[in-house]
């Protein structure tokens, strides 16, 4: 039982993935740096590398308005949790990402392209909490 | 980048909804073809040397960090990426993640990493 997408938002996704593929590998090829967002924050927040950094940062909030130029509305970005637990998943997601050396980008995404085995390992993990968290929260009916 | 779309995606016992991996199949696909030509190149285009991570083992705080990556993702449904690319939306639920998120890596950076 598939819900919530027609055959059309499949596309859409994969053409999403495939810009942000893009991106990853212009990242690489160009600047010769992963491009993991958890990494690039952490250390523009530590100071280091500012204008690199601070560059892809103000790229990704560049995102939407291209998006709005694009399609004429802005992307659609729902949160149904309370506002306690968004704050609280910050929390997690900034020191998790910061303990784990990456986040969905930088393991995810290059490091599976790259097939680097702490990758694989980060991603296996961070699936199964993730399924772990929004099956527990469904059930107690967050 | 839509946060409802993404617990749809790890709610696997529930109403999955699977178009997350159609976004990592297009991105890690891409991605690898970017890997590869890496391969054959000496110098990144702008830079004198590539920066890879050089770290290799599958240690406990590889696995302790990205568990509670996991845990966060799955309860706001966003990771880093999207919640900053959604702040230009002017949801207070996203400033206010991306506060804490910034106030985590802090916390981490500062203290967990100094105090060793």
């Amino acid at each position: 039982m598939f819900s919530g997408a027609t055959m059309n938002g499949y596309w859409a996704s994969l053409c999403g993935g495939m810009l942000i593929g893009l991106s990853a590998a212009a990242f690489l090829l160009l600047d010769g740096r992963i491009a993991g967002i958890s990494g690039i924050v952490g250390r523009l927040l530590l100071g280091q590398d500012r204008s690199l950094n601070g560059a892809f940062v103000l790229g990704l909030l560049l995102g939407p308005v291209a998006y709005l130029g694009a399609f004429g509305d802005w992307p659609v970005v729902r949160i149904a949790v309370p506002l306690p637990l968004v704050i609280l998943a910050g929390f997690l997601v900034g020191f998790g990402t910061r303990m784990g050396s990456g986040c969905t980008s930088g393991h995810g995404v290059m490091g599976l392209a790259r097939l680097s085995p702490r990758s694989m390992a980060a991603v296996a993990t961070f699936m199964a909490t993730g399924i772990l968290t929004v099956t527990l929260m469904r059930i107690a009916g967050l | 980048m839509n946060p409802i779309r993404v617990r749809g995606f790890l709610d696997i016992f529930g109403a999955w909804d699977p178009s997350l991996a159609f976004v990592m199949a297009g991105a890690v696909g891409v991605a690898t073809v970017g890997v590869r030509i890496m391969r054959h190149l000496s110098r990144p285009v702008l830079d004198t040397e590539f920066h890879l991570p050089a770290a290799r083992r599958i240690d406990g705080r590889l696995i302790g960090g990205t568990a509670l990556f996991g845990i966060g993702w799955g309860m706001a449904g966003f990771c880093p990426g999207p919640a900053l690319a959604s702040l230009p939306l002017g949801l207070p639920a996203v400033a206010a993640f991306v506060v804490t998120m910034a106030l985590g890596m802090t916390v981490h950076d500062r203290l967990v990493v100094r105090s060793k």
